[in-house]
C-alpha cells in the first residue's frame, strides 16, 4: 500500500459532513496556518514541498504563489479550478464528492499564504450535484467560524463561494475561467499580464487545481521537507489517477509518484488488468490531450529503462517516443478500439470545444475533424494522411492558449504511432463500414492485408 | 453546431420571489458593482425554474435584473452548451460518447435508446417527455457508459437499466434537481 495524503480518509463513512470530518482531525492546518504561520512561511514550505500544479501543466505551486502581486495593495484572490473536463479525467470529481471539507480546509490556508479575503472555486455546471455538495460543506464551514470575519479571532477575514459554469471545457484554462467567471464568454486571455498580477477583476490571481490546492492540509501539517520525501525527483507527493477504458478496475486512484506503469496496470491492488484478458492496443496516460502511445512505449521507455508514474519518466522520449503525465486521465484501449474512430472522437471534442478566437485553431480543429471523419467512414484518400499532419503542425504553437496544442498533439501521435491503422481504413473502406469492426476482425488479423 | 437565438419561442416569464430571493444570494457573492459575475449561477437557477430554457424575454428579464445589457446576456447563453435556447424534452438523456465512454459502447447505446423512443438524436417525442442526445465528456469515464439526466448522472448503463429509467421517467419517479 502507497502512501494516502488525499484520500487516506475517504472511506470514512460519514466523512462529507463536518462533524465527521473536524473529529477526524479536519479543519487542524487552518489553526496551525492562522495561529503559529506567517503567509511567507506557507509560502516557502509549499515551496519546499516541489508540490506541482495537479491541473495538468505540472507548474510549482509555491513558485506560482511567490509570484503573486502583493505590493500593489489590489485585493487579492484564490480561484480554484474545478471546471475538470479534459477527457479521461475525474479525479478532482471523486475528491469534491466524498470529501469535500478536504477542499475548503486548503483553500482556507491556500487564501491565507496569498493573503486573499475573497476566494472562489469555479465548478464546471454539469457536476451541479457537486455543486451543492460544496454549497453545503461551505455554509458548514461558516456556521463553524472556520469563513467570514475574524478566523479563529486572528483577524484573518475570507470570504469563498462557489461558482458554477455552464458546459465549457475552454473554462478550465485558467483565463477563460477568470472571463466566465466575470460573467462572460469563456475567451482566453493573452498573457502577459498573467493572472498573478492581473487576474479576476483585473486583480492578482492565483488559479490551482482542486487535487493541488487538496494537497496543501498535508503540506501545512507535515511540513514541505516530509512531503518532499514522497515520490520521485521532481514529482514529489501523490498523484490522483482516473483510470478508464479496457482495464478491469476502472475509478480513482491515489499513487505514490515512482510506482512502475506495470504495477500500476497489471496489480490487482489497482487496474488489476485488461478487461476480458485481451491484448493492451494503446495508453494515453495523462489525458485527452497527451500523445497517445503503443505498447511498446508503455511500460519502458524507447531507451528500455522502466516506465514510472511520475512527470519525467513520461515525457522521458518527448512527443515522439514518450507522452506526460498531464491531468492523470489513464485511458487504456484494448485491441477491440480503433484508433482512427478514436482520433476523430477527439478531434470533434477540441473542434467543439474550441472558443474560435484565433483561426488555426478554429478553423484547423474543424478541419482536422472532417478529415478524420472521412478516413473512420471510409471515404478517405492517401493524401489525407500527410494533409492531417500538415495541418496539426501548423495549430501547433500558433495559438493564444494551449487548446490548439492539445488539439494538435493526440493527432499527431496517432498518426505516429498508429499509421496502419489510417491505412486501413483508407485501403479497404468496406471492411471498416460497422464502427466496432476491430471486435470482429482486430489489426492483428488484417495487418496481412496492407502489405502491397 | 452554432448555437442561436429564435426569436419566436416564447415562454411565460416568472420570477417568483423565491428564485428573486435566490438571486439576491447568488449575486451578494460578488464584490460591489461585479454582480455580472453572478450571470452564469443566475441563469442556471431561471432555466430550472422555466421548464430547462431560456426565451429572449427571459434572458431579458436577466439583463434588467443583473443591470447589464441584453447583448451581454445573448452573448453568455449562446457560448455555454448548458443553457438550451429553445423548448426541450422533459426527460433529457444526454449520453457522454467521448473516447472513453465511445469504447465502452456509449454510441451503440445512445442507437439502443432512439430506437426503443423511436426517436432520432435531437428530436423530442411526440409527448415532449424524451429526447436523445450526445454530449462530451462528463468526468464519469471510468464509469462508462453513462448519460446525464437533470442535476444525476446514470452510470455504468446498459440496455436494461435504460429501459428501467424510461419507464421510471415515464411514471414521475425520476429524480431531476439535487436539492
Ligand atoms: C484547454 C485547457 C483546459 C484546462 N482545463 C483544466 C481543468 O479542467 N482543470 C484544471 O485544474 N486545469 C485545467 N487547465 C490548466 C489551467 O489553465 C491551469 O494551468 C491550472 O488550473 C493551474 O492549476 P495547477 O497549477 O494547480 O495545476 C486547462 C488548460 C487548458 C489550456
Ligand atoms: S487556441 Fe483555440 S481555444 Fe485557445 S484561444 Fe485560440 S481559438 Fe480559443
Ligand atoms: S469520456 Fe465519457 S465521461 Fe469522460
Amino acid at each position: 500500500m502507497g502512501k494516502k495524503i488525499l484520500t487516506e480518509k475517504i472511506n470514512i463513512p460519514g466523512i462529507r459532513e463536518y462533524d465527521v470530518y473536524r473529529q477526524n482531525g479536519g479543519y487542524k492546518s487552518v489553526e496551525k496556518a492562522l495561529k503559529e504561520m506567517t503567509p511567507e512561511q506557507l509560502v516557502e514550505s509549499v515551496k519546499a514541498s516541489g508540490l506541482r500544479g495537479r491541473g495538468g501543466a505540472g507548474f510549482p505551486v509555491g513558485m506560482k504563489w511567490s509570484f503573486i502581486d502583493k505590493k500593489s495593495g489590489k485585493p487579492r484572490h484564490l480561484l480554484v479550478n474545478a471546471d475538470e473536463s479534459e477527457p479521461g479525467t475525474f479525479k478532482d470529481r471523486y475528491l469534491m464528492e466524498f470529501i469535500p471539507h478536504l477542499l475548503i480546509e486548503g483553500a482556507i490556508v491556500s487564501s491565507f499564504a496569498l493573503e486573499a479575503n475573497l476566494s472562489y472555486i469555479y465548478i464546471r455546471g454539469e457536476y451541479m450535484f457537486v455543486f451543492k455538495i460544496l454549497e453545503k460543506a461551505i455554509k458548514e464551514a461558516y456556521a463553524n467560524g472556520w469563513l467570514g470575519k475574524n478566523i479563529l479571532g486572528t483577524g484573518y477575514n475570507l470570504d469563498l463561494y462557489v461558482h458554477c459554469g455552464a458546459g465549457a471545457y475552454i473554462c478550465g484554462e485558467e483565463t477563460a475561467q477568470i472571463e466566465s467567471l466575470e460573467g462572460k464568454r469563456g475567451n482566453p486571455r493573452i498573457k502577459p499580464p498573467f493572472p498573478a498580477v492581473s487576474g479576476l477583476w483585473n486583480e492578482p490571481t492565483v488559479v490551482n487545481n482542486v487535487e493541488s490546492i487538496a494537497s496543501i492540509p498535508w503540506i501545512t501539517l507535515n511540513g514541505g521537507e516530509e512531503y518532499a520525501k514522497i515520490g520521485i525527483g521532481r514529482s514529489t507527493g501523490t498523484k490522483l489517477i482516473s483510470a478508464s477504458g479496457h482495464i478491469k478496475n476502472p475509478g480513482v486512484y491515489e499513487i505514490e509518484m515512482g510506482m512502475t506503469v506495470d504495477e500500476f496496470m497489471n496489480s490487482d491492488e489497482y487496474l488489476g488488468g485488461m478487461i476480458d484478458d485481451r491484448p493492451l492496443k494503446a495508453l494515453i496516460p495523462g489525458g485527452s490531450s497527451v500523445q497517445i502511445l503503443p505498447p511498446q512505449y508503455i511500460f519502458k521507455t524507447a531507451n528500455g529503462d522502466d516506465r514510472l508514474m511520475s512527470y519525467e519518466s513520461w515525457s522521458d522520449g518527448g512527443p515522439v517516443t514518450g507522452s506526460s503525465l498531464g491531468s492523470g486521465g489513464f485511458i487504456v484501449y484494448n485491441d477491440t478500439a480503433c484508433i482512427v474512430r478514436n482520433t476523430w472522437n477527439l478531434s470533434r471534442f477540441y473542434h467543439h470545444e474550441s472558443c474560435g478566437q484565433c483561426s488555426p485553431c478554429r478553423e484547423g480543429t474543424g478541419w482536422m475533424e472532417k478529415i478524420l471523419y472521412r478516413i473512420e467512414h471510409g471515404q478517405g484518400t492517401e493524401e489525407d494522411v500527410d494533409l492531417l499532419w500538415d495541418i496539426q503542425a501548423n495549430i501547433e504553437g500558433n495559438t493564444i492558449c494551449p487548446l490548439g496544442d492539445a488539439a494538435a498533439w493526440p493527432v499527431a501521435a496517432a498518426i505516429r504511432h498508429f499509421r496502419e491503422e489510417f491505412e486501413y481504413h483508407i485501403r479497404f473502406p468496406e471492411k471498416i463500414k460497422n464502427r466496432n469492426h476491430f471486435r470482429e476482425e482486430p489489426m492483428e488479423k488484417v495487418r496481412q492485408l496492407l502489405v502491397k | 453546431m452554432e448555437r442561436v437565438i429564435i426569436k419566436q419561442f416564447t415562454q411565460q416569464v416568472n420570477i417568483t420571489d423565491e428564485v428573486m430571493a435566490r438571486i439576491g444570494e447568488l449575486t451578494s457573492h460578488y464584490p460591489e458593482g461585479k454582480q455580472k459575475s453572478a450571470l452564469l449561477p443566475v441563469l442556471h437557477l431561471v432555466q430550472d425554474a422555466h421548464d430547462n430554457w431560456l426565451s429572449v424575454d427571459l434572458m431579458d428579464k436577466v439583463a434588467e435584473i443583473l443591470q447589464i445589457k441584453p447583448i451581454e446576456v445573448y452573448e453568455v447563453a449562446t457560448f455555454y452548451s448548458m443553457y438550451n435556447l429553445k423548448p426541450v424534452a422533459k426527460y433529457k438523456f444526454e449520453f457522454c460518447r467521448t473516447a472513453c465512454c465511445s469504447i465502452r459502447g456509449a454510441e451503440d447505446l445512445m442507437d439502443y435508446t432512439c430506437s426503443k423512443l423511436g426517436v432520432k438524436e435531437g428530436e423530442i417525442t411526440p409527448d415532449g417527455l424524451f429526447s436523445v442526445a450526445g454530449v462530451e465528456c462528463l468526468g464519469a469515464c471510468g464509469y462508462a457508459p453513462m448519460l446525464q439526466l437533470g442535476d444525476f448522472y446514470h452510470e455504468h448503463m446498459t440496455p436494461e437499466k435504460i429501459d428501467e429509467l424510461i419507464e421510471n421517467c415515464k411514471q414521475g419517479k425520476v429524480e431531476f434537481y439535487s436539492e
